[in-house]
């Protein structure tokens, strides 16, 4: 359970976070939506301590983000960010073998290799998997990276909209690995996600953040709603039930 | 070929040239050439390997290839602490004339100013690298525009001395200077041994290495402060020449071809070795100390640079 206590974060004096108070439940799908810039990635990226906050605390099982070693907290959450420049030339094998550090310090043994054959072919890699990073297209990129995190076996996966540059497929692909990750595994996943039909059908828990404050945070069914929906993006989205499925209407 | 085995290849090259350095030639008065040889080499792969090194471990603090230590400021530092002796003591004061005294009161200053200097930029919240990078621009600039003032006031024959400091060489290289640099390397590699682990996992930038429980700010800190250190000990040996570590820490990121640390750092302290020795031999047996080792090196180095610039610029 990640407890969030109201949390403060200003860039020059510009409030982005807004006093959040906000509890993520353990073993479930949480999806973060909201217009641009109303402050969802900075919310996540507080959480995996990439930035701190100004004021507030945030928890994950109690213990305080700040304290705990920053080894012990990556080996129970991990975060992909949605731009992932590097300059270093990587296979996607050895980029995946990464995120085995705070498990081995960089020393793999058999069992690690084994955990990062099973990432890469959770993301459907293996046949090009010894393919350096920058040979690759936007989309395959994508997935080598969310296989990193994967290797990393965290009990908490923050990913910031983790379907940048993908198809259709690899989309639904990648939201069906998240699914199963926390149906069959246990884990708890939190996306940053702007497909609020992707977020309609595969989250447990929406989370609409605007101007830096949450909007609404429910169960699925209760924040894709017409007027909740309206309130968050100013604009007219009709909800129409497609196979049991709530799709959004926004064209 | 693997980067293994390429390393390996480089470790033979450099030992054999350090060999034929010392013994091309070996005629006369043995016992005065030889041991004179010896530390000049020995003075050479400290100095390539300290430049080196540290140049290794700022290239991937700052995520990027062609940004050298020298952008701190730490050489322009040097000179300034060169010119301002002379021209508040005169050349022939205890500090200029003793190497040991000045060697000491060099790196004592160089040491302190990045300490202060690191402490003061991280001690906010947005301790941004490039932030730094810039401070260290500006103040290098300023060192330099300093130390130019200063030469043009002083006398003619003062400023010989001054400007004899502003060239790398080890002609004259002092043998008590380099047993002292070899117990402060010895140390500091030591102390740097924890945190190769890092560096790896800190080339693929500060999310990534703090999403993967990297102590970032911890490391970072320490590992500045290990470069710093080197680079005065280096500068101070012989000289300024980070010009140097552009060159061997690329040509050993494009030969060796991989990102294990421990190998790109073995092979760009081999590769700087090579330059220098193989410079040094060019100095002394093709020019016969017409020109100074560290023009030969700003030459090529300079001449690689441009290359990777013209390169960079197609592949975008």
């Amino acid at each position: 359970m990640v407890n969030i206590k109201s949390v403060f974060k200003s860039y020059n004096n510009k409030k982005v976070i807004d006093d959040v108070s906000l509890t993520i439940e353990k073993g479930k799908i949480t999806s973060f939506i909201g217009p641009n810039g109303a402050g969802k990635s900075t919310l996540i990226s507080m959480v995996s301590r990439l930035i701190t906050q100004d004021e507030g605390s945030i928890h994950i099982e109690g213990s305080d983000v700040k304290s705990v070693k920053d080894q012990d907290m990556a080996k129970k959450i991990s975060i992909l960010k949605q731009s992932n420049v590097m300059n270093v030339k990587l296979t996607i094998r050895e980029l995946v073998s990464f995120g085995r550090f705070p498990h081995t310090q960089g020393r793999l043994k058999d069992e690690d290799w084994k955990k990062v054959d099973e990432a890469i072919s959770y993301m459907e890699l293996e046949n090009m998997e010894h393919k350096y990073l920058d040979q690759l297209s936007g989309g395959q990129r994508q997935r080598a990276y969310i296989a990193m995190v994967l290797a990393q076996d965290t009990e908490y996966i923050l990913l910031d909209e983790p379907l940048n540059n993908l198809d259709m497929r690899h989309s639904v692909q990648i939201m069906q690995t998240l699914r199963r990750l926390v149906d069959e595994l246990g884990k708890t996943i939190v996306i940053v996600i702007h497909d609020i039909n992707f977020a309609s059908c595969y989250s447990d828990e929406i989370v609409a953040l605007k101007d830096g404050r949450i909007v609404k945070h429910g169960p699925t069914c209760d924040v894709i709603d017409e007027c909740v929906l309206k309130d968050i993006y100013d604009m007219d989205i009709s909800i129409k039930n497609i196979d049991d499925q709530k799709i959004c209407v926004y064209f | 070929m693997d980067y293994k085995k390429k390393t390996i290849l480089l470790a033979l090259i450099s030992f054999s040239l350090c060999l034929l350095y010392i013994f091309y030639d070996l005629t006369g008065n043995i016992d005065y050439i030889l041991p004179r040889r010896v530390i000049k080499v020995v003075a050479i792969i400290l100095t390539g390997g300290a430049i080196a090194f540290s140049t290794t471990i700022f290239m991937t603090i700052t995520n990027n290839r062609i940004l050298t230590p020298s952008i701190m400021g730490l050489d322009s530092l040097y000179l300034l602490i060169q010119t301002v002796i002379i021209f508040s003591f005169g050349s022939r004061s205890l500090v200029m004339m003793n190497s040991n005294v000045n060697y000491v009161v060099s790196i004592v200053i160089m040491a302190v100013f990045s300490l202060v200097f690191f402490r003061l930029l991280f001690k906010g919240e947005n301790n941004n690298i490039y932030f730094l990078l810039l401070i260290g621009m500006i103040l290098g600039t300023f060192f330099s525009s300093f130390t130019s003032f200063m030469q043009v006031l002083i006398d003619p024959n003062e400023f010989m001395v001054a400007q004899d400091k502003m060239f790398a060489s080890i002609n004259n290289v002092n043998t008590n200077l380099v047993y002292l640099s070899i117990i402060l390397i010895i140390g500091i590699s030591i102390y740097f041994l924890r945190f190769l682990k890092y560096l790896d996992v800190l080339a693929l930038g500060k999310d990534h290495a703090t999403n993967l429980g990297v102590p970032y700010e911890y490391v970072v800190k320490r590992l500045l402060i290990i470069v710093a250190i080197l680079i005065s000990i280096a500068t101070a040996l012989i000289g300024p020449i980070t010009f140097l570590g552009l060159l061997a820490v690329n040509i050993a990121f494009e030969f060796l071809k991989t990102y294990r640390h421990s190998y790109l750092i073995l092979g760009s302290v081999f590769i700087s070795i090579i330059a220098l020795i193989g410079g040094q031999f060019i100095v002394e047996k093709i020019f016969t100390f017409e020109t100074t080792l560290s023009v030969i090196i700003n030459f090529v180095g300079g001449v690689y640079f441009i290359y990777l610039l013209l390169k960079e610029n197609r592949s975008w």
